[in-house]
């Protein structure tokens, strides 16, 4: 089959793999209908996480219709010709992470845990795609993926929803619920979104049906802060005025109840000479994020506030303001997205009308163009904010 | 001295080298910084502000600093580490012999009064990296030590198993189960009600075999066995299983001590467990856990042989494996 692989860093390439196959009882092999390009993506190309290798199928987000099933996948549960979206953790339905619904911290789904508990302290879920760190699981940009877990995780499509409705319910759109979810959003509260990318988007959009009285978008990109604008919020561009003063402004000297940081750790800086310090350690590997959205964040925010963090991280950052965290009594809430616990209710809220995932699709190309759409959502080109690749 | 008053005098000397490290690793840091972010200063500072390579040096060295901070920050080999910044030490003696020659008036007096911090500076790093070296090499793990030249090695390990103690334990007991998750074993076989034979596969040895028999257990909370005859490697083990906090998973307690002999198979069984023989009991509870939360060993198309994996790394890259590779399975 077809396959888009990490090929070194800032490197992907479209090439032939071996199908897969069935490797344990409860697998599925899914035949992919759509698949998306994503921001976590960016850092595994840009080379920000470990453990990638030549060859790795790359890919998070995918749906598509089952062709096989293993012996242990009960047929009240799966069956082949199921149209599914299939969620970006693998989780196993059965572990103690799994029963307290944290199912991107699954305990048994990742064949590495040894790896990811050096660096992590404990073990975190296995994830298509998405470096040996999480499993070297091959990932969905691919023609057919295999899902293991497949009794647990995939949901579902028995209504008639265009692929581009449901697609993102594998990832992009509850992390961004989850993002504007771990907010605890009161009708009083003002909600800041730093990045306008894809997930942030959704965050801000989930920040306004959990009842938000404001919502505030913060990015560079003039396209995207529009795209968020048309979207009824409010855009701040940290490239033209000072986000703090600018965020004063906008709450009466309060500052936001609850900032998200949709970026995670290639932000960038507005001020050179930070951005030139972070960039020297990163090249050295002394340091491996750039975590000025959520030094903002937590500056920014209220005190007694809530900051959301989704974007990713993945390793240790420097000149994290505790002062500022601690003094002003600030909680901090973060996480891969917990995407089965979110699945189910919002492809409700997408059948009620309630929130319309397809804004955000700016490009579909045919899989062999995946390096392409890398790149123009990478260097945000063609005014890109989402690419849907087709197999 | 006692193996533990030998273990805990090397442990001492391991602190102190991993403390000075740090210290040495705050001190490259705060120097990389300075040269980075006011290298003019820097170049002031130090008599070199004439001179226009400098101006390209110093930021280099800067970077080269937060390398060694990076380094001795982070990782616990110190050794290593501290030997990076002697060389480094060596580097920069060299170029500011090269600029005393030149430079005369308050330029040189600047510059040698740098170079006598920098040669005070390379005192200590070199001291520290000799005893981090000796360090290493008196505090290798006791286990490792202890199994090349033979004698006991004890492994402890534990993990929370989602299921009530009963079934845990029942799952241990019927020992014709443990080579499903325990990776060194082929085959156990019950011969009686309390004895059993132990075959371990190639890596542990060639053709390990033994007879074990349960001295101790109690239903639903305990087993304890050891091997009896004429083992080649003695061993024992208990296993505990505790009922957990949440009310329905139970905590499972291992011990295994083995009685490594020397010779060949001592040293096969040393090369087995490796540099970390813990980690090999830590992942033979985690594919316990597996195997009873979920039913089977999970595998990735990286990590695809289940418990027959030897290590982590290298992996095959995360991609489908072929129809050939598949049949020909984990030694491919
Ligand atoms: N937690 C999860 O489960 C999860 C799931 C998916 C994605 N993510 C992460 O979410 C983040 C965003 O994903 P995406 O697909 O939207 O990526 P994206 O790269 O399209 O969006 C990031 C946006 O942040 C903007 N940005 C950069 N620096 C900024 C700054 N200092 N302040 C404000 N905005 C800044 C960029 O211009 C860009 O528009 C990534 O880190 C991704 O890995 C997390
Ligand atoms: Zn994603
Ligand atoms: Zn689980």
């Amino acid at each position: 089959m077809r396959a888009n692989t990490w090929a070194g860093r800032n490197k992907v390439k479209v090439r032939d793999v071996p199908d897969p196959k069935i490797l344990n009882k409860r697998d599925a092999i899914v035949k992919i209908t759509s698949t998306a390009i994503c921001g976590s993506d960016l850092h595994l190309v840009d080379g920000y996480v470990p453990t990638m290798q030549d060859g790795d199928v790359m890919g998070h987000e995918f749906m598509g219709e089952v062709v096989e099933v293993g012996s242990g996948v009960p047929a009240d549960k799966l069956r082949v010709g199921d149209r599914v979206v299939v969620p970006f953790p693998i989780a196993c339905g059965a572990c103690g992470a799994c029963a307290a619904e944290l199912y991107s911290c699954c305990e048994n789904s990742n064949p590495n845990a040894g790896i990811a508990e050096k660096m992590f302290g404990h073990p975190v879920a296995g994830i298509f795609g998405y470096s040996h760190l999480t499993g070297g699981f091959a990932g969905g940009q691919a023609q057919y993926a295999r899902v293991p877990f497949a009794d647990v995780g995939p949901l579902k499509i028995e209504s008639d929803l265009t692929d581009e409705q449901v697609l993102f319910l594998s990832d992009i759109l509850p992390t961004g619920f989850m993002g504007a979810d771990l907010c605890d959003i009161q009708p009083t509260d003002v909600v800041a979104v730093w990045g306008a990318g894809p997930v942030g988007q959704f965050a801000m959009d989930s920040a306004r049906m959990l009842g938000a009285a404001k919502v505030i978008a913060i990015d560079k990109e003039p396209y995207r802060l529009q795209m968020a604008e048309r979207a009824g919020h409010t855009p701040i561009n940290f490239e033209e005025v000072d986000v703090r003063s600018r965020l004063l402004e906008l709450t009466g000297g309060r500052g936001p109840d609850k900032c998200i940081d949709a970026v995670g750790m290639e932000a960038s800086h507005g001020a050179a000479h930070i951005h030139a310090y972070d960039r020297v350690k990163q090249a050295v590997r002394s340091e491996t994020e750039r975590p000025h959205a959520l030094r903002q964040a937590i500056l920014s925010c209220r005190s007694g506030g809530i900051v959301s963090v989704i974007g990713v991280y993945g390793g240790f950052l420097d000149k994290f303001p505790a002062g500022a965290w601690m003094n002003r009594a600030l909680t901090l809430r973060t996480g891969q997205c917990h995407v089965q616990r979110y699945m189910k209710p919002l492809l409700q809220r997408i059948e009620r009308g309630e929130i319309d995932p397809t804004r955000v699709i700016t490009h579909t190309l045919p899989l062999d163009e995946a390096e392409r759409g890398f790149d123009i959502f990478k260097n945000k080109q063609d005014h890109c904010e989402k690419v849907v690749l087709k197999p | 001295m006692t193996r533990l008053a030998v273990r805990e005098a090397a442990d001492a000397r391991q602190e102190e080298v991993q403390r000075r490290g740090r210290g040495l690793g705050w001190m490259s840091l705060g120097l990389g910084v300075a040269q980075l972010t006011v290298p003019d200063t820097v170049r002031r500072i130090s008599g070199v502000d004439d001179s226009r390579a400098s101006r390209a040096v110093v930021p280099l060295v800067g970077a080269r600093e937060l390398v060694h901070a990076a380094g001795l920050l982070t990782s616990r080999r110190k050794s290593a580490w501290t030997w990076t910044r002697v060389v480094g030490d060596a580097m920069d003696l060299t170029s500011l012999g090269m600029a005393i020659a030149h430079r005369r008036g308050r330029r040189r007096r600047r510059l040698l009064g740098v170079t006598g911090a920098v040669l005070g500076i390379t005192v200590l790093d070199v001291l520290t990296a000799v005893q981090a070296t000796r360090a290493r090499e008196i505090g290798a793990a006791p286990a490792v030590g202890g199994a090349r030249k033979g004698g006991p090695m004890e492994l402890t390990a534990t993990t929370t198993v989602r299921k009530p103690a009963r079934e845990v334990y029942a799952f241990w007991r019927d020992l014709g189960n443990l080579p499903t998750f325990m990776a060194h074993l082929r085959e156990v076989r019950a011969t009686g009600d309390r004895t059993s034979h132990w075959s371990a596969s190639a890596p542990f040895g060639t053709n390990v075999e033994w007879d074990a028999e349960i001295i101790d257990e109690a239903t639903g909370e305990k087993i304890t066995w050891r091997s009896t005859g004429n083992a080649d490697v003695p061993n024992a083990g208990t296993v505990r299983f505790v009922p957990a906090p949440d009310g329905v998973s139970t905590e499972v307690h291992v011990v295994l001590t083995y009685d490594i002999p020397g010779g060949a198979v001592g040293k096969a069984v040393a090369r087995y467990f490796g540099e970390e023989p813990h980690q090999q009991l830590d992942d033979d509870l985690r594919r316990l856990k597996q195997v009873l939360e979920t039913g089977e060993v999970v595998r990735s198309e990286g990590a695809p042989w289940g418990k027959r994996a030897r290590k982590e790394f290298p992996q095959r890259p995360a991609q489908p494996l072929s129809d050939a590779e598949l049949a020909k399975g984990a030694d491919a």
